[in-house]
């Protein structure tokens, strides 16, 4: 050799540059694929959406009406938003009453006080935990939270109702919070916990003082999102919720209700039986709405996730 | 050994040996910490001085595996007696870390951290415990301006001082540092070396340095450490070699150990 060299020498074998561009069309590929279907969900939401408005035409009295009792009778086109608004709201609160309190202490005491030993059996456990069908939890709320909680306890007029449903739903979400604020609470650097154990500061006044505040957005992260997974669940608020639009605007937990979710199934060929014109359509508009809260509550929620990645 | 203190000791470590599991990291260190004196722990890396150090306020509690073994006498107590609560020793036993460890709160907030545990305190009272403690620390100045202002702003010199004004500010009796300048550059390290020459009237300090030229010129008494292998399990153990006036672990130390590594041909 001379010292010099030529391109050539240094352009490598070509079949396997070809396969190098093959694998990222592939992938490249795949990941197309998600957005499109994304993009698709939003087109059909939004064209249902119009159809359905068009339908109805605008001044149909989504909201209000004072004409007529307030109530979601989708077959008497009667569409009042402020019912299932309030049933996905009263059970989606319920839910989070239940989920903050569990899921964030058994955050703390897997990630602040359990043994290695213990944690490594009940962090998994956990974990499955979030993946239960949520048919078996409305079967849950049904066979175990109404008749052994709530109807001992509050004799409700209907054994399905908001506060079953909203227990159920809590149940459904506290591996949620309980997994995600426990990554919030370890990402804690550990410097920090010497620091206050190396001024005297107990395990638990460290836990409250030091490390819940550092872990503060990651938690608030792991609030939003398990909200909006509360707000997002169909089976149970469908199953023991009650199902019951014609109620009024109740805040009453103990009425039944029907969720913005559980109407969606309604008009999508459940009780209602309609499959066409604005009782079935109105199914998209629902849709579309629950599609923009939940993603604006998610986008939030990873805002959130991003900072806690950032301050360390 | 020196034993020419004028007062009885601080701390009376004897036989201490600590094992992590089956692994012994140290073994048989005895030695007496003197009151007011600047302690340094040196020696290469796995020689279990930080380990040692951290035995003298129970930070090793915390991993679970770490055993103690010997005596660890402070001001004529077991500290490891079954009836000592490890955070009254911590109260007057503070730390100082190699990695300043501000807590992501105004530096006021960090100051006001261990005032705040021990119990209620008039406002007034504590903005004059932190002013202090932050005078002490030589920081005030640089701070006074901004003492709401987030400690994670602050440079890292800076922040390892906040961290020494956040120890004192609970008075403690000793502090223990553990290679508190190696995150530091020169200028840095000097305030700190500067800061604990003016603070050793109050306090006892112990520092672990992997930086010889500091012992030298911070500290009163030096601890050499170093590790011996175990020929069967090729497992090195820390042990301390030699403990003297820091004048003479540099000039003339009488284990041939601790002077091939204070001339720079070991470690």
């Amino acid at each position: 050799m001379n010292g010099l060299l030529a391109v050539a020498d240094l352009r490598g074998d070509p079949r396997r540059r070809a396969h190098d561009r093959r694998m990222r069309r592939l992938l490249g590929g795949s990941a197309l694929v998600t957005i499109v279907v994304s993009a698709l969900i939003l087109f059909v939401l939004a064209r249902g959406t119009l159809d359905f408005l068009r339908s109805v035409g605008w001044d149909f009295g989504i909201l209000r009406d004072s004409s007529k009792a307030p109530g979601w009778f989708p077959r008497r086109e009667r569409f009042d938003l402020l019912t299932i608004f309030a049933g996905s709201v009263i059970m989606g609160m319920i839910a989070m009453l239940v989920a903050v309190p569990l899921g964030l202490g058994t955050a703390v005491y897997l990630s602040e006080f359990a043994p290695s030993k213990v944690r490594k059996i009940l962090k998994p456990i956990v974990e499955v935990l979030a993946g239960i069908p949520s048919v078996i939890v409305g079967y849950f709320a049904l066979k175990f939270i109404a008749p052994n909680i709530v109807n001992p306890i509050f004799s409700p007029d209907q054994p399905r109702n908001m506060l079953v449903s909203g227990l159920a739903i809590g149940v459904l979400v506290v591996p949620i919070m309980a997994s995600i604020s426990e990554d919030a609470l370890r990402a804690v650097p550990s410097s920090l916990r010497e620091a206050s154990y190396g001024i005297g500061a107990r395990k638990s006044t460290t836990t409250i003082r030091v490390v819940l505040p550092a872990a503060v957005s990651g938690i608030v992260a792991a609030f939003i999102i398990a909200t909006s997974r509360a707000i997002g669940e169909t089976m149970v608020a469908a199953m023991a919720g009650g199902r019951d639009g014609s109620g009024p605007r109740t805040l009453n937990p103990l009425e039944p209700g029907l969720t913005m979710t559980a109407a969606m199934t309604n008009a999508a060929g459940g009780t209602d039986q309609v499959n066409a014109g604005a009782p079935f359509q109105v199914l998209f508009f629902v849709g579309l709405l629950l599609f923009m809260m939940t993603m604006t509550l998610n986008v939030i929620g990873d805002r959130f996730v991003q900072r806690v990645r950032q301050q360390y | 050994m020196a034993n020419e203190m004028s007062e009885s000791p601080v701390f009376a470590v004897k036989d201490l040996s600590v094992k992590y599991g089956e692994f012994r990291a140290v073994r048989d260190v005895t030695l007496d910490i003197g009151q007011h004196q600047i302690t340094a722990f040196i020696g290469p890396s796995g020689c279990g001085k930080t380990t040692v150090l951290r035995c003298l306020n129970r930070m090793n509690d915390f991993i679970d595996s770490a055993k103690v073994e010997g005596l660890v006498d402070y001001h004529g107590v077991d500290l490891y007696n079954s009836e000592v609560n490890p955070n009254e020793v911590r109260r007057r036993i503070g730390m100082v870390f190699q990695k300043p460890n501000p807590f992501p709160k105004s530096i006021f907030d960090n100051v006001a951290y261990g005032p705040r545990l021990v119990g209620k305190m008039s406002k007034s009272d504590l903005n004059d415990l932190v002013e202090k403690s932050l005078r002490r620390a030589a920081l005030w100045d640089e701070v006074k301006d901004r003492l709401k202002a987030s400690a994670l702003g602050l440079s890292g010199g800076q922040q390892q001082r906040l961290c020494i004004a956040r120890c004192i500010a609970v008075e403690p009796d000793v502090i223990l540092m553990d290679e508190p300048c190696s995150a530091l550059d020169p200028i840095a390290t000097t305030r700190i070396e500067d800061l604990m020459q003016e603070i050793k009237k109050d306090y006892t300090i112990i520092i672990v340095t992997h930086n010889m030229q500091q012992a030298a010129r911070v500290s009163d008494r030096t601890a050499f450490f170093t590790t011996e292998v175990n020929t069967q399990s090729d497992r090195r153990t820390g042990v301390m070699v030699e403990f003297d006036l820091t004048e003479k672990i540099f000039s003339v130390p009488s284990d041939e150990r601790t002077e091939a590594y204070v001339t720079g041909r070991f470690g």
